[in-house]
């Protein structure tokens, strides 16, 4: 199934798998087998999957932290073989440097990469102004809260200006109302900047609220199972009808897959 | 705040020079000095100077900077080999065997080889020093960088950093707190390993360790209590000012 015919993909996973050799053991763990996925340039793409499957194994091969045993990742027709500002990366934790300041977080990138400092901070400062962080730049990490600190790492991903944004569970942490509220202003920051996402979470409530594309993993080794569309317009209401059936039918289509799945 | 807990600090120290006092007045410390005779001896070592003429100032000054040279020269090099071998498995596996030999060896035990080829003078005391500060800085930095979380080279690298960036903007800071706490360990023993050196012997006349020798050699227990407590008032300058140091360079803890 394309998501657009006649579109170059942006980024293209071709049956890609992994396994992992426990060093302990010498037992061979399969984590993805065969994974063929390609991602237009502007999308929203969503996987879920249930804990443990490989998501973030996915997205740390697409990132090029971790090598694929068989089959290869392309961005832009080029194969991916490290890491570069091209793909950024989203963690769960944050993993924002404790010792800068909220600016200097997000002028990292461009620091190590040689942009001139004024300019770099500038940027900055612009970023932080569209992320509600303006009034923070000089905190540290450990004064922010969960929100802000996630706020703080998506800047720090976008001053690098990446083709795509891999984003893995990226507000599993924050309590309920705040993971809302971000989950709202990522949708807005995606519709103003016409970014191309691939957001990993294992609920298909937060994946039927952001994604155009909905991609179910089956259990480890991970393989997608199923591909739905939400064409349901931005923003987007959870109480809506068509929200609830849709989140109905990926969540009765993945019940085999997806036991441990609450949403 | 900060009047309390100041406060709280001198109770131990006046505590003791008291109790200290309160023993030499009940004539209970035989040849031991009192706290009173080793300030008069302190007076007598900025005016007269022991041997005459070799003053306070001289002392201290000599010594401190054996201290602080021995002590520069194994920051520079202990932190880099500890960066490299806290990044590096390979190289940890090569070295580790060879810094635990070394390790435990006494930094004394040293003396008669740095003097063999220093020769006696500030670079052979130096030597000393550098040894026994070396020890603690380095494994402190090894296990700092150990502990870095791993997520943040890996987030520094999707931002197209370099490794040797990464190595000196990410490892290094991360184990900043880490590498403080050795330099602080190793000032210590920095000054331990000093005096122990000076009482073998010094070129130039000067040192504190080879003034309380002398003053041994004199008898003049008193001296020997002001040039304790003259080491002892170095040792926690020294520390005071590492750790306004560390309070600036870790304010984002
Ligand atoms: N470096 C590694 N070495 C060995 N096994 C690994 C390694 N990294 C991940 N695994 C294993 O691979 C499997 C998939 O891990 P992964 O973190 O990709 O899952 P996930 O879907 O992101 O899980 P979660 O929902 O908990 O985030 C797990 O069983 C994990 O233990
Ligand atoms: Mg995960």
């Amino acid at each position: 199934m394309e998501i657009k015919a006649g579109r170059e993909p942006l980024l293209e996973l071709r049956s890609l798998s992994k396994s992992f050799v426990e060093a302990r053991t010498g037992k061979v763990l399969e984590v993805l087998s065969d994974v063929d996925l390609r991602i237009a340039p502007g999308t929203f793409t969503c996987l879920v999957g249930p804990s443990g499957c490989g998501k973030t194994t996915l997205l740390r091969i697409i990132a090029g932290l971790e090598t694929a045993t068989a089959g290869e990742v392309l961005l832009e027709g080029s194969p991916v073989t490290g890491p570069g500002p091209d793909r950024g990366l989203v963690f769960q934790e944050y993993a924002l440097f404790p010792w800068r300041t909220v600016l200097k977080n997000v002028t990292f990138g461009p620091d190590v990469s040689g942009e001139t400092r004024a300019g770099a901070i500038a940027d900055a400062r612009e970023l932080l102004e569209t992320m509600g962080l303006s009034t923070h730049e000089d905190l540290y990490p450990r004064e922010l809260s969960g929100g802000m600190k996630q706020r703080v790492a998506i800047a720090r991903t976008l001053a690098v200006k990446p083709k795509v944004l891999l984003m893995d569970e990226p507000f599993a942490s924050l309590d309920a109302q705040a993971r809302n509220a971000m989950q709202e202003f990522l949708v807005e920051l995606w519709l103003r900047t016409g970014a191309t996402i691939v957001f990993v979470t294992h609920s298909v409530d937060e994946a039927v609220f952001l994604g155009q594309e909905v991609l179910g993993l089956s259990r480890r080794p991970a393989r997608i199972v199923q591909r739905f569309t939400c064409d349901l317009a931005y923003p987007r209401n959870r109480t809506d009808p068509g929200f609830t059936a849709l989140r109905a039918r990926i969540l009765e289509y993945l019940k085999q897959e997806l036991v441990d799945d609450h949403a | 705040m900060w009047v309390s807990s100041t406060k709280w600090k001198v109770i131990s120290p006046i505590a003791a020079i008291l109790l200290w006092q309160l023993l030499a007045s009940a004539g209970l410390l035989g040849k031991t000095p009192s706290p009173w005779q080793a300030v008069e001896g302190i007076w007598f070592l900025i005016d007269t100077g022991l041997p005459p003429g070799y003053r306070l100032w001289g002392h201290a000054g000599a010594s401190l900077a054996r201290v602080l040279a021995g002590f520069a020269a194994a920051c520079l090099v202990a932190v880099p080999i500890g960066v490299l071998m806290g990044w590096s498995k390979h190289l940890d596996a090569v070295l580790d065997p060879l810094v635990e030999a070394v390790r435990p060896v006494p930094p004394l035990a040293w003396l008669p080889f740095a003097v063999l080829w220093f020769g006696i003078g500030l670079v052979s005391s130096s030597f000393i020093i550098f040894l026994g500060v070396f020890f603690p800085v380095l494994l402190n930095t090894v296990s700092g960088v150990k502990s870095v979380d791993p997520r943040l080279p890996e987030a520094a690298r999707t931002l197209g950093a370099s490794e040797a960036t990464i190595l000196g903007r990410v490892l290094v800071p991360g184990a900043s707190p880490s590498i403080i706490t050795g330099i602080r360990i190793g000032m210590g023993i920095g000054w331990m390993t000093l005096v122990a050196a000076e009482m073998t012997g010094v070129k130039s006349g000067y040192g504190l360790g080879y003034m309380i020798l002398t003053a041994r050699d004199y008898a003049r227990y008193d001296l020997v209590a002001s040039g304790i407590i003259v080491i002892g008032l170095l040792g926690f300058a020294m520390d005071t000012c590492i750790r306004l140091v560390e309070k600036r360079l870790l304010r984002w803890r």
